[in-house]
């Protein structure tokens, strides 16, 4: 996918003014965090899983060569394969091979954001493959040419209207006296036309939500069982994944299906939890004849022992967007690129680069409600504030802010001075407002006079007061 | 957080550190805070080298810098019994920050843990170390506590200073729905994209209308200037106070009003 992060503040400023954007994030903001709240107040042993699910990525992080190696020989022995590809040419190139050795037309796919950071739809449309999203949101923007702006509700930035409109759009033979206004007329229509399109599929793409080791499975959760007709329907299912996802034994990833679906909706688990073991057996019912599993690395690798390490563990549950005051102001496709929010925040960079994402870890008021709500305790805002140091130490940061900066700082380690400089000019502005008590526009505080007033200092500074008050004392 | 157990001296010598932006912007709380604090029974001291915390050049990624302002932080405030700040933002810096980024230098990150258990937010230090809350003081009318992402995520404070407020006579304290949410301020975050922290701050100042209340309340000056910024710009005449100017029974006029408002 190409990307607009450098444009951010721009970005930021369009949505900012999208007034049916603003409508879909409050209802965002009042729906995910109670539910949140609610099923892990409903679990007592919430917290104790957070720090399970937690210890168990970081061992895997820590040994992810043994397990990617022993998951690889699972799928081998279970008669599937496995495509290890370094970047996002790598993983078009090998998804594109297995669908022209199908002979593939149609390619249903379930979400995958994957399947977003390498663009695989676009590609596929390129090589004269249709590419047909099943998870409603998905279908959704697909129609309507857009990235999904959540990683759990690609659609959420829609309101209902412009979803019948991109339908009506579409699908040109749907009946203009149908009415299209509840929710449930919407899913009818869409899931018409999607039982067409599964029955057709030739391959059927899917992403996974963890790679269990130990059994060469993957995992896959849905509310809407789409990814289930994806994996079971058509002759080949590729399930695309990048080499994080994998964790050790079934038991680890029942520990994590705990957190991941009540941090994401707050349920206790999502509707459709699938595991899927290689091909279609001599006594299965049904099932493909290949399964493929494309393992991508994109930069991922490059983050091992670094000071984004513990970034690998997220698993993509939205629990971060759905706190963040930031994401809850501009939405997702504000940051520009797959992944928003405070995890895109700390990931696009190491994924896309610091300078074209520069904005994203700076976006942030470091108010840490991401890192309380996140079930795999990521220090976010910890790493954001890293992505900060690498800018700063590579003079990425603005010049004119870099040495405002250093003055302050010499200031700050210079008590004398600073309180001539500050004392003077706090002085100043303190006559200069004690009128009205505050000002309406600074010269050079543009920034903060834009948006609100400035209150005036009150008086003297507390510690010019204080030392006229106890002329004597000197600590 | 200490227990009020773990108190020993009965009359410990605290440092007030009382933050650049009370020190420049709202010298009021700095008094305050030293009036509460002298009424719980301490000895208080400001020592006079202290400046800022050094959160700017550390939040902007300059740690060398932050750094070099933790040392002369430490120093200014060695040999007290408690350093006590009127803000979760520094006393977080302080308290959690500091043994942080001294990581990988073995002996300064030692300094900064034995120093980091000595600094409080200041109705936390009232409470959990003191135990205190003779309050004693009347505030006639409603207000709304904020709280600030610091003093909340960062040290656990939330109940404390509700504590307090329940004793000041005559002040109906309303909840708001959102009050753990961020105001938008973030330090440099709301000068550099000032068009998101105004939809933040909006919606803080929404949630604080909702509930009714005259006055908005909370423990750091920095969400204060900014709210109290916002509602000033708004023409709204909801009242910005710092908890411990409530606290203390303080005259001055409201955050960003001129003295005839009170």
């Amino acid at each position: 996918m190409e990307s607009t992060a450098r444009s951010f503040k721009e970005n930021a400023h369009h949505a900012l003014g999208d007034a049916r954007l603003t409508e879909a994030l409050a209802r965002l903001a009042h729906g995910f965090p109670a539910r949140r709240r609610d099923a892990a107040a409903r679990l007592p042993e919430f917290d104790q899983l957070r720090d399970a699910a937690r210890d168990i990525k970081d061992h895997v992080l820590d040994n992810l060569d043994v397990y990617l190696d022993r998951f690889e020989k699972q799928v081998i022995a279970s008669g599937g394969r496995v495509h290890w590809c370094r970047d996002a040419v790598e993983a078009r190139d090998a998804i594109l091979k297995i669908c022209q050795a199908a002979d593939a037309r149609t390619v249903t796919k379930s979400k995958s954001m994957i399947g977003e950071e390498i663009a695989i739809n676009d590609h596929l449309e390129a090589h004269a493959i249709v590419p047909v999203e099943t998870d409603l949101g998905e279908y959704i923007i697909q129609l309507r040419h857009e990235p999904p702006s959540h990683l759990i509700a690609p659609a959420i930035h829609l309101s209902m209207d412009q979803v019948a409109d991109a339908f009506r759009a579409h699908h040109t033979d749907l009946d203009p006296a149908r009415p299209l206004v509840e929710p449930r007329a919407l899913l009818d229509e869409a899931r018409t036309r999607l039982r067409e399109r599964f029955l057709k599929a030739d391959v059927g793409l899917t992403g996974a939500n963890m790679l269990i080791a130990e059994t060469g499975s993957i995992v896959i959760v849905t509310n809407e069982g789409n990814a289930d007709l994806t994996c079971s329907l058509p002759r080949v299912h590729i399930a695309l994944a990048s080499i994080e996802k994998i964790v050790p034994t079934l038991e680890d990833a029942a520990t994590i299906l705990r957190v991941l679906a009540r941090s994401a909706t707050g349920q206790e688990i999502s509707v459709y939890t699938t595991f899927v073991t290689g091909p279609r057996r001599a006594d299965d019912a049904d099932g493909p004849e290949e399964f493929h599993v494309v393992l991508l690395d994109n930069g991922r690798s490059a983050l091992l022992g670094s000071e984004f390490h513990e970034m690998l563990r997220c698993i993509r549950c939205g629990a971060c967007l759905n706190h963040c005051p930031v994401y809850g102001a501009v939405g997702g496709h504000a940051y520009g690129w797959v992944y928003s929010g405070p995890m895109g925040a700390v990931l696009v960079p190491g994924l896309i680069g610091l300078p074209e994402a520069q904005h994203l870890p700076n976006a942030s008021t470091l108010c840490g409600r991401c890192e309380s709500v996140c079930p795999m305790r990521i220090p976010l805002p910890k790493m954001l504030r890293h992505w900060r140091e690498r800018q700063h130490a590579t003079h990425e940061s603005p010049a004119i802010a870099r040495a405002a900066l250093k003055v302050w700082s010499f200031l700050a380690r210079h008590p004398a001075l600073y309180r001539a400089v500050f004392g003077l000019g706090v002085s100043f502005l303190a006559s200069l407002g004690r009128r009205k008590g505050r000002f309406r526009w600074l010269p050079f505080a543009g920034g903060w006079t834009s948006v609100r007033d400035l209150p005036a200092p009150e008086a003297r500074s507390f510690l010019l007061q204080w030392r006229q008050r106890n002329p004597g004392t000197r600590t | 957080m200490a227990s009020p157990s773990e108190t020993a001296k009965p009359s410990p010598h605290v440092a007030l550190f009382v933050t650049c932006l009370v020190d420049l912007m709202r010298p009021s709380v700095g008094f305050a805070a030293i009036k509460l604090l002298e009424q719980a029974g301490c000895r208080v001291s400001v020592p006079e080298a202290q400046t800022c915390c050094g959160q700017p050049a550390y939040n902007s990624g300059a740690k060398a810098d932050a750094q070099a302002i933790a040392k002369a932080v430490m120093k200014t405030f060695a040999g007290f019994d408690y350093i006590v700040a009127p803000s979760g933002s520094c006393a977080g810096m302080l308290r959690l920050h500091y043994p942080e980024m001294f990581a990988g230098d073995a002996a300064m990150e030692a300094e900064a843990r034995a120093f980091a258990p000595r600094v409080y937010e200041l109705t936390s230090f009232l409470v959990d170390v003191l135990g205190w809350k003779d309050v004693g003081t009347t505030h006639a009318g409603s207000a709304t506590y904020h709280d600030s992402c610091s003093s909340l995520r960062e040290l656990g404070v939330k109940a404390q200073p509700r504590r307090l407020l329940a004793e000041v006579a005559g002040l109906d304290l309303r909840e708001s729905k959102e009050a753990e949410t961020c105001c938008g301020f973030g330090g440099l975050f709301c000068v550099k994209y000032p068009e998101i922290s105004e939809r933040i701050v909006d919606k803080k100042v929404d949630d604080a209308l909702a509930t009714g209340a005259g006055t908005l309340l909370a423990g750091d000056l920095g969400c204060l200037l900014n709210i109290a910024g916002r509602l000033k710009r708004r023409g709204s005449p909801m009242k910005v106070r710092h908890v411990a100017e409530v606290l203390a029974g303080s005259e001055g006029a409201p955050i960003g009003e001129d003295s005839s408002v009170r």
